[in-house]
């Protein structure tokens, strides 16, 4: 049996008094796009520090092929990629410097790294950008640049929070496309945070996560099966068990 | 694709390109921060300048260890200046951490597969590094000002410096960790810097000031930052003052044991609270 890209198993955590997860347990098939679905305020990013360990949790374990990320955390972390949220680009680098730094934190000498360097950047078409500062790259670009810098080490699994937030509809349409591609091409597991519904395909795996909890997660027909509904936007609302005009549900559907 | 076969990328190979990777990224910072280095150079090059000078007729320096001599009030000021560069630049390092808490670069570093004492070790050793550029820089434009110290003294000066570096940087480490917000720690840093300048032999002997404020004494006298002066003070005429390089070792170790805890992904401060962008 193929191990799984990630299994995360009764995971709870909380900040003081607030509950951010609450025995969450899912799990990401190798070479599979897994949506996870939530709204703002689920736990995508609490969960997304989580897997890469910028803390513990309270409770539960989190395995990356297999290696736990407490235990075995140089193992795991090793087979991750990461593209957060907020943008965690450095304006004062350049991209190339960018992607060199990037890859001495996961131990890549110079000279491998500047081959993988000019792979990576003609992967997202940045190859004519490379010794331009961060800070002069467009929007699009630095998401662009953020995901081939989390490829720079070839982790077998790659973790998106929301990455297409505050991108136009062509760059997030190409965005998306591009990602896509690394499952398809090269096999790499994705696991891509969301609370935009038409981001989401029917080939693909969907967790959905609400107010720290897991509500369904399996094939994305599956999911539509066990919440009852016909699309995916009133499968979501039935399953948060919000009514369709409220403010969460117009949210998701937009 | 499969993960499961690869090996872990832990050699030490690795770790050599991991430190040199962050000490390189540092570098490349500081000197695009132009500012930053002329400012760092220009802070005591003012109070040797001005300060010092202006001084020089009112304060003599009779002859304490380790001058055989009278000194110039220039001369005897000098080591606490490059104290003072080092405590601006250790904490600077930190605000920029908090910052890069801030912006999401910090979060960049803490997932590289290598331990998290020696990112922050390295991230630490990356800040005294520059912290020594400024201080070689101050001697030798101070040089020009009559304050010569042996040649040997020049040399003598490199390890006390990595070891009060690692001190003031470990002390601003640990400052980082306590703070959430940009804001915040900036105002913290002037509460910082001056009360530990000033209550300290950096600009006037223990003696002296014992005899002006004992209470005063007693405060420089569990002041971190008079040890810092004075292994600074003997290193620089080539001679080892045990006491003090002993306080500021044992400080250093307390201040980086205190914030590799508060930067511990399971107990420490951070983990606790998050930081505002990992709250969703």
């Amino acid at each position: 049996m193929t191990q799984p890209a990630l299994r995360i198993d009764g995971v709870s955590h909380s900040f003081g008094a607030r509950t951010a997860l609450d025995h969450v347990s899912l799990t990401v098939p190798a070479g599979s796009f897994t949506a996870l679905l939530g709204l703002n305020g689920a736990g995508k990013t609490t969960l997304f520090s989580l897997v890469t360990r910028l803390y513990d949790s309270s409770s539960g374990t989190i395995e990356v092929f297999g290696f736990d990320v407490r235990r075995d955390s140089p193992e795991a972390l090793s087979r991750l990629g990461i593209v957060f949220q907020a943008r965690t680009l450095d304006l004062d680098l350049s991209v190339r410097q960018s992607l060199l730094y990037h890859a001495a934190l996961h131990g890549i000498g110079r000279s491998r790294a500047s081959a993988r360097a000019a792979r990576v950047l003609e992967k997202f078409a940045l190859s004519d950008r490379i010794d331009e500062k961060v800070r002069n790259l467009s929007g699009g670009q630095m998401r662009r640049l953020e995901i081939a810098r989390a490829l720079i080490h070839d982790p077998a699994l790659l973790l998106l929070d929301e990455p297409t937030v505050g991108l136009d509809v062509e760059a997030r349409q190409g965005l998306i496309l591009e990602v896509r591609r690394l499952v398809a091409e090269e096999g790499r597991g994705i696991l891509w945070a969301t609370h935009l519904l038409d981001e989401i395909e029917m080939s693909d795996r969907l967790v959905v996560l609400h107010k720290g909890r897991v509500l369904a997660q399996g094939p994305v027909q599956e999911v539509l099966d066990q919440a009852g509904g016909t699309d995916l936007q009133t499968a979501f609302l039935k399953l948060v068990n919000a009514p369709g005009k409220t403010a969460a549900g117009r949210e998701a559907a937009e | 694709m499969s993960g499961r076969g690869r090996t872990s990328p832990l050699s030490p190979g690795g770790y050599a390109t991991c430190f040199a990777g962050i000490v390189w990224r540092e570098a490349l910072r500081f000197f695009s921060q132009r500012g930053r280095f002329l400012s760092a150079l220009v802070r005591p090059l003012v109070w040797l300048f001005i300060f010092a000078a202006g001084f020089r007729s009112v304060l003599g320096v009779s002859i304490i260890p380790p001058y055989e001599t009278y000194v110039l009030y220039e001369v005897y000021v000098t080591p606490g200046l490059v104290a003072m560069i080092q405590l601006f630049n250790g904490l600077q390092s930190s605000l920029s951490m908090v910052y890069d808490r801030e912006v999401g670069a910090m979060r960049i570093l803490l997932v590289s597969p290598y331990p998290r004492w020696f990112l922050l070790s390295a991230k630490l050793l990356a800040g005294v590094f520059t912290s020594i550029l400024q201080v070689y820089a101050f001697l030798l434009v101070a040089y020009f000002w009559e304050v010569e110290a042996p040649v040997m003294g020049y040399l003598t000066l490199l390890p006390v410096l990595v070891v009060t570096g690692l001190m003031f940087g470990a002390m601003g480490l640990l400052l980082s960790s306590l703070f959430r917000q940009l804001e915040n720690f900036a105002s913290v840093m002037n509460f910082v810097i001056f009360p530990m300048f000033f209550a300290s032999s950096a600009l006037y002997p223990l003696w002296r000031i014992q005899e002006a404020s004992p209470l005063l004494y007693e405060i420089c006298r569990f002041n971190p930052f008079t040890y810092a002066v004075e292994a600074i003070r003997f290193a620089l005429y080539a001679r080892f003052d045990g006491t003090s390089l002993a306080v500021v070792t044992g400080v250093a170790v307390a201040f980086l044991i205190l914030s590799l805890f508060a930067y511990n992904p399971s107990k420490g401060l951070i983990a606790r609270r998050g930081t505002p962008a990992m709250a969703d």
